[in-house]
């Protein structure tokens, strides 16, 4: 079976005011691929939250060559985002740990403010893998919902639009 | 890709109207706006999220604090106008748990 797959790659500095460029190429790219409203907005938040994490934690201040690389991999059944940075080694599973939903009876001057990113990323993607080497790679998968029987052999979905 | 803020003060109430997307890049301003609120005494300070498009980890990291504030005040928080999309990030994360939430009127027909 022949795969077809398309790239899509951005080298963008890593400031806040390019995560919300990024937000949107990636939601024109999952558009373009047919995800449902829900899906798009899923994609536009993990997407976010990765480049966020590179924007608050990958560089010190005013660090020559801050960026964050995102590659859109573009499949018949999926999304494959990366977001990378280069902001040197990292401790991943320290990374990893300290996030999680808020706990219904946890005082409320003990909540974190921070540490819900990665939660979000793994809650609302497919799938998720977390490198690190000489900065932390973030891959996360989003599959496209055929909805099931939606599709004939026309090509027309022949579920009843939505209201 | 922008947030305007609208504040309202009144003696008791306040009302900070968000119109746009709460990200890393506007997450300041708000908390510029809101977290001086949050810590007036006695207050009720409402956010109102009708008009927000886009909400992500920052935005609730912001409203956590103004929460932790408004419990150190004795003041109270209220997220108002919250979409399908946005309440289920609170529910995601737990924040409406911990949070006075209520759902866009619009949405309760």
């Amino acid at each position: 079976m022949v795969q077809t797959s398309d790239f899509i790659e951005m080298k963008m500095p890593a400031k806040p005011e390019y995560v919300g460029v990024v937000r949107l190429t990636v939601s024109g790219v999952a558009n373009r691929l047919g995800y449902t409203y829900d899906d798009i907005e899923d994609i536009k938040i993990a997407v976010a939250e990765a480049c966020t994490n590179v924007v608050n934690h990958a560089y010190e201040d005013g660090e020559k060559d801050a960026f964050m690389r995102v590659t859109c991999g573009v499949y018949d059944n999926r999304l494959e985002l990366m977001v990378a940075d280069k902001g040197g080694d990292t401790d991943v599973d320290a990374f990893k740990n300290g996030k999680g939903p808020i706990k219904k009876d946890q005082p409320i001057e003990e909540l974190k403010e921070g540490g819900l990113g990665l939660f979000l990323i793994e809650t609302l993607m497919d799938k998720v893998e977390i490198s690190g080497d000489s900065g932390v790679v973030i891959v996360m998968t989003k599959f496209l919902q055929r909805d099931g029987v939606g599709h004939n052999d026309s090509g027309i979905s022949t579920e009843a639009p939505k209201q | 890709m922008n947030l305007k803020i609208d504040l309202q003060e009144g003696k008791k109430e306040s009302v900070l109207y968000l119109d746009g997307e709460v990200d890393v890049y506007t997450a300041p301003n708000l908390k510029e706006s809101l977290y001086p609120l949050a810590e007036e005494s006695g207050k009720k300070v409402i956010v109102d999220l009708k008009n927000v498009n886009y909400i992500d980890s920052t935005g609730l990291g912001i409203f956590i604090g103004a929460l932790k504030a408004t419990d150190k005040s004795n003041s109270k928080l209220v997220i108002r106008g919250v979409d399908a999309r946005v309440k289920r990030l609170f529910e995601i994360t737990g924040l409406n748990e911990v949070m006075d939430i209520v759902s866009d009127q619009r949405e309760e027909v």
